[in-house]
């Protein structure tokens, strides 16, 4: 009896544990099933090298999304990898125990903010300044600017953790050869906790051509190849969430398809990062 | 000592202090600008319990984003901790299986949100033929904050000492009973962690719910009925722009949730730390 309750429920937690399994496979069945055919139709150079977006005239190239999404995505990388990795140098090695008991609750709660209250925030705030300074209020900039917001705690928290695992030693050994306090942390410290923080980047750059809602708000969304960095973009997120609402027939197809690229971007990035990660291990 | 002054060293820590300046200055920003110009238009008609043009009210969609909160851990919270235990107290070192279970969290965890909604809407909406629905979005949801719920279950069921676990094996319990009475207990606040930052995503969710869960404002009769939570709410607000002030109302309303939820997981957090100081 004893023993058939075991067994049972052994199988229960095994089942649960596939369950994962099954949806990865059902997410790749019905994404391609719905994504490839319509690739196919459009033909695959026409849709990933395609500049032109019209679905009105069966026009559907999706290349200034692809743009839009690593202009984007770079920008946020510019803009929050720099600041991120030095406030997790600061929260790792130069905080008071007052600042931390600020600054670690500030970060946690950045990370918690709904995207869609950044997006509005985007664009209550940043979109005016930025248009007064630069003339083009939703553009690249600012939503370059806005994501490397958005990924701030991702990187601050991954990076910090890894500035964390470097042992004492290293730092003690730079000091007692006469390095200065800064001089140890960022020649031998930083260097030791390099793997993490690149992992903490490309954790970053998921984060940043996933999202959607914020992204929308501050970007512009026009279809086109952006010439500036003050001109509107449109990324792949962005042109699933604005034409699916009406979109039918091919149309509805291209844009299962946009995420069918989406996803293998995202697939590539999932890749890069457990590259990293073994880097660490080895 | 002679201190000596180095301009290197020097500017390394002004950057770093600048850094950290900037982060924490963004965020005050943030926080304060939300609640300076909305916590005024925080009206009682906001808090009606029909929705209408006139008051905008956001009480149903608080209340959906609840039963949707609710409702997806019920399904994702059993799912995510069995998965947990299986991989942690069951499966051997090195199974394939379990490598396997691995990857397919990672690639769920790196999923965009965007691409959860149009693959809930291919299936569950059309395929399964639920329409836009409380049932569709939950569903979508559960998969969403599933391998949330598994990585942290899963440290916590790691960091419980394997002296524990010998015990109840050495007085005789069998497996089952050693994870149900032994082992679950002392991962409780862990786990407790886990489900507080699975409520923060669905609470902050809004791509993977258009096409779901659909943007009907009123408190649903039954599962099939479409929903709207708060998030969604206020990307409809500020997208058609005409009730900017209800908007600033209704990001008030989730930065107060979000704050109370990443005040449970501080204190759950504290707790855990707390509770091992005590036992070694």
């Amino acid at each position: 009896m004893i023993k058939q309750k075991e067994l049972l429920m052994k199988y229960l937690f095994l089942f649960c544990a596939c369950l994962s399994i099954l949806c990865v496979a059902l997410i790749c069945l019905f994404l391609f099933s719905n994504g490839l055919p319509a690739i196919a139709e459009i033909g695959p150079l026409n849709f990933l090298l395609g500049t032109r977006w019209k679905p009105s005239n069966d026009l559907y190239g999706i290349a200034p999304m692809i743009l839009g999404s690593l202009y984007v995505t770079a920008g946020a990388i510019l803009v929050g990898v720099p600041i991120g990795v030095l406030t997790a140098i600061y929260l790792a090695r130069f905080s008071s125990r007052r600042m931390s008991k600020i600054l670690r609750p500030a970060v946690s709660l950045m990370a918690g903010v709904p995207s869609i209250v950044y997006g509005f925030f985007g664009l209550m705030v940043l979109v005016p300044i930025m248009r007064t300074m630069f003339g083009g209020g939703k553009s690249i900039l600012t939503a370059s600017i806005l994501l490397g917001i958005m990924i701030l705690p991702t990187i601050i928290t991954v990076s910090e953790s890894a500035l964390r695992a470097v042992p004492n030693s290293y730092y003690e050994g730079a000091l007692a050869l006469g390095a200065s306090h800064e001089r140890s942390v960022f020649f031998t410290i930083v260097p030791a906790a390099k793997s993490g923080i690149m992992a903490a980047t490309v954790l970053g750059i998921g984060r940043a051509v996933g999202e959607t809602m914020a992204v929308i708000m501050v970007a512009g969304n026009q279809a086109i190849i952006p010439q500036s960095l003050i001109k509107g973009v449109r990324t792949l997120t962005a042109n699933i969430v604005l034409e699916m609402g009406y979109a039918a027939d091919l149309h509805r197809e291209a844009l299962i398809a946009t995420a069918v690229v989406l996803f293998v971007f995202i697939l590539i990035i999932n890749l890069l990062l457990s590259l990293v990660k073994r880097g660490k291990g080895a | 000592m002679k201190k000596r002054i180095d301009p290197l060293s020097l500017v390394l820590g002004m950057l770093v202090r600048l850094a950290a300046l900037i982060t924490c200055a963004v965020i005050f920003f943030l926080v304060a600008y939300i609640l300076i110009k909305g916590v005024p238009n925080l009206s009682p008609s906001l808090f009606a319990w029909e929705y209408n043009t006139e008051n905008v009210s956001l009480l149903p969609s608080l209340i959906n984003t609840i039963i949707m909160t609710a409702f997806s851990l019920l399904l994702a919270a059993p799912i995510g901790i069995f998965s947990a235990i299986y991989l942690n107290e069951y499966a051997r070192r090195g199974n394939r299986l379990v490598k396997l279970v691995r990857v397919a969290a990672e690639v769920l965890s790196g999923i965009p949100s965007i691409v959860y909604g149009l693959f809930g809407m291919l299936f569950f909406v059309v395929t399964l033929g639920w329409g836009y629905s409380l049932l569709a979005g939950t569903f979508t949801l559960t998969i969403m904050i599933l391998p949330l719920i598994m990585r942290t279950t899963e440290e916590a069921l790691m960091a419980v000492p394997d002296s524990y676990r010998e015990g109840s094996f050495g007085l005789g319990a069998g497996r089952l009973r050693t994870v149900f009475s032994i082992v679950l207990p002392s991962a409780v606040p862990g786990i407790l962690g886990g489900v507080i930052l699975a409520i923060g995503r669905i609470v902050g969710e809004t791509a993977a719910l258009i096409f779901t869960a659909g943007t009907l404002a009123k408190v649903p009769n039954s599962v099939l009925d479409s929903t709207r939570t708060l998030s969604v709410h206020m990307y409809n607000l500020s997208s058609e722009g005409l009730y900017l002030d209800q908007a600033y109302a209704t990001a008030v309303v989730l930065l107060v949730l979000v704050m109370l939820i990443n005040g449970c997981s501080a204190y759950l957090a504290k707790r855990m730390s707390g509770g091992y100081d005590g036992k070694n």
